[in-house]
């Protein structure tokens, strides 16, 4: 895919809705030395979704595997947002724009150069096309290497 | 190679003749030995005098699985105790477990018979047959112990557990059949694939599976992961263990050993034996046995017989693959269901079949059946659109498959319990 560096690796881990497994998940990544960068979690009554941005995906795709946690990765674009009003209504009016679809987005507890990052999950054929766009429209998108490193 | 041309290949008259001057002494002894059958054959008037040919066995009582819970522990046995070698017994997940006893001569056919099974599924004296199901009072361990070593095999008899120690011992040793029950197999072929062994590494050329019902997915996984070809065999402890019958390689239906097991099938309902070709419980009568020999045993196992010779050269009858036992069957709001037809949703749905769980509660006065699916990598999405989107799949396949509503509930994977033995695949809480 053209732009593949600045897709954004995410690992999604499927959690059961029980107690502790959360935290066990933080243990695994954490004595494997993988540092969380931005994490949200979605959630239905039965289970939940949990979403992570790390310093090494590819590290923590295989810890949480061996352990026997059910893992996959999924590609996010990290966008700088404007830290003012009406900065996340810019980028989403560019998106909007061309009818992208956002399937979720959630925000990085780091700002870079005083904006905020926000992570964007978009259907996967409509990734490259939307990277044009926003390039076109002067949206910054962080490079992968830049997220792992935040 | 067959392991016994001459009764495996005899003229199906010679055979007739062998089964009924068999049936003849069996039904003598015990009449004279057993109070229940004595009993029996005195209600349905008949004696061993009366049977003129092998179809007149259509005139002999029939023998249940209750009635051999009646008489536990040893009601049946029709020899003194003294002569008996060995117990075996029946699992007993579906109640009182049935003793089995056996005589040094019975010892000594079951090894035969298994010695078939082994042949059939392409064993000979070279093969290195590895044993994981359990041994103990199950028939499964002993069973194949011993046919292996009539064989000449060199046999591991691991019995079931300890995956990791199976896996390794399977490719240090070079183990080139393997042995066990179809559910544990996917157990071993999951352990394989984790621990990241290429598949190159093992000899396994051969698999026996039976003592459950699997399905031809199941099969088609097995087949994949091992490298092997997986054939069935069968048999029950009321009977003799496995030993009962095996696939060829030609796959069409389980060889019978019936110059020691003859079989028929009859329409569980009326009782009445159904004419060739037709599908219907199957029944064994054991002509051999010395300590506990059954006459006209309903297995509830349903199955069609065939009596054509095989491309094998065996005459031997064949019955079709087991797909559903009767004691399976889960009778959900009215309606029956049998685990392999929620296997066979799965696996379309998938790919691979998925470890699953069945349990069914009561809610008021309903039955509630829940399928328990672990999330592996093909079914896992990062979106809840895209995991609710695989439940409501499973959920509406399982409807059109099964004509009832069931919940579908994805846990985590590892989650469900593995097996070593018989997979407990119904957890059924329902208060009687």
């Amino acid at each position: 895919m053209a732009y593949e560096d600045r897709v954004t690796k995410q690992v999604s881990v499927f959690l059961e809705n029980k107690s502790g497994r959360l935290a066990e998940v933080c243990q695994v990544l954490g004595d494997a030395g993988v540092n969380m960068r931005a994490l949200c979690i979605a959630d239905t009554s039965d289970f939940g979704i949990l979403r992570l941005i790390v310093n090494d995906p590819g590290r923590a795709t295989r810890v949480l595997q061996e352990r026997g946690f059910g893992v996959g990765e999924a590609d996010v674009l990290a966008l700088v947002v404007p830290d003012r009003p009406g900065g996340l209504a810019s980028v989403l009016a560019v998106m909007k724009q061309r009818d992208i679809n956002v399937e979720y987005m959630y925000a990085f507890f780091i700002t870079v150069d005083g904006d905020a990052v926000v992570l964007f999950r978009i259907e996967e054929q409509q990734i490259a096309s939307t990277i044009e766009l926003l390039e076109q429209n002067d949206v910054r998108i962080l490079y992968a290497e830049e997220v792992y490193a935040l | 190679m067959i392991w016994d041309p001459e009764n495996e290949c005899m003229d199906p008259e010679q055979r007739r003749e062998l089964q009924l001057h068999r049936l003849r002494s069996t039904v003598a002894r015990l009449a004279a030995n057993v109070p229940f059958y004595q009993q029996r054959f005195a209600e349905a008037d008949v004696s061993p005098l009366d049977l003129k040919s092998v179809d007149d066995l259509r005139y002999l009582p029939f023998t249940t699985k209750d009635d051999l819970r009646e008489t536990y522990p040893t009601g049946m046995i029709a020899v003194p105790l003294s002569e008996l070698v060995r117990i075996h017994s029946s699992s007993g997940t579906t109640g009182t477990p049935v003793i089995a006893g056996y005589t040094r001569r019975d010892v000594d056919i079951w090894a035969e018979t298994i010695a078939r099974t082994i042949c059939l599924g392409g064993g000979t004296s070279a093969d290195i047959l590895q044993v994981a199901y359990g041994y103990g009072l199950f028939t499964g361990g002993l069973g194949l112990h011993y046919g292996g070593e009539r064989v000449g095999c060199t046999v591991i008899p691991m019995s079931a557990g300890n995956t990791a120690r199976q896996v390794m011992m399977m490719r240090d040793l070079k183990s080139t059949m393997l042995a066990c029950t179809p559910s544990y197999a996917l157990t071993i072929a999951d352990e394989i694939v984790d621990s990241g062994m290429d598949i190159e590494q093992l000899h396994l050329r051969n698999g026996l599976f039976g003592a459950e019902v699997w399905s031809d997915s199941s099969r088609a996984a097995i087949e994949s992961t091992l490298n092997i070809k997986a054939h069935d065999i069968y048999g029950l402890t009321e009977i003799i263990g496995p030993g009962v019958s095996a696939e060829c390689g030609c796959s069409c239906g389980l060889h019978i050993c019936d110059d020691h097991f003859i079989p028929e099938i009859i329409d569980p309902e009326t009782r009445e034996v159904l004419p060739a070709g037709e599908r219907g419980e199957l029944v064994f009568t054991c002509i051999t046995k010395e300590a506990f020999p059954v006459i006209r045993f309903r297995t509830r196992d349903i199955t069609t017989l065939h009596y054509e010779k095989c491309e094998c050269g065996r005459t031997t009858t064949r019955m079709d693959r087991v797909t559903g036992r009767d004691d399976d069957m889960l009778i959900i709001r009215g309606v029956n269901v049998f685990p392999s037809q929620i296997e066979n949703v799965l696996v379309n749905i998938e790919e691979t079949l998925p470890h699953y769980q069945l349990v069914i509660t009561k809610e008021g006065r309903l039955d509630v059946l829940e399928v328990q699916v672990e999330v592996s990598s093909e079914i896992f999405a990062d979106t809840i659109r895209g995991l609710e989107a695989v439940e409501d799949k499973i959920r509406r396949e399982l409807a059109s498959a099964l004509s009832i509503q069931c919940r579908v509930k994805l846990v985590e994977p590892k989650s469900i319990e593995r097996s070593i033995g018989k997979a407990k695949r119904v957890i059924d809480l329902r208060e009687e």
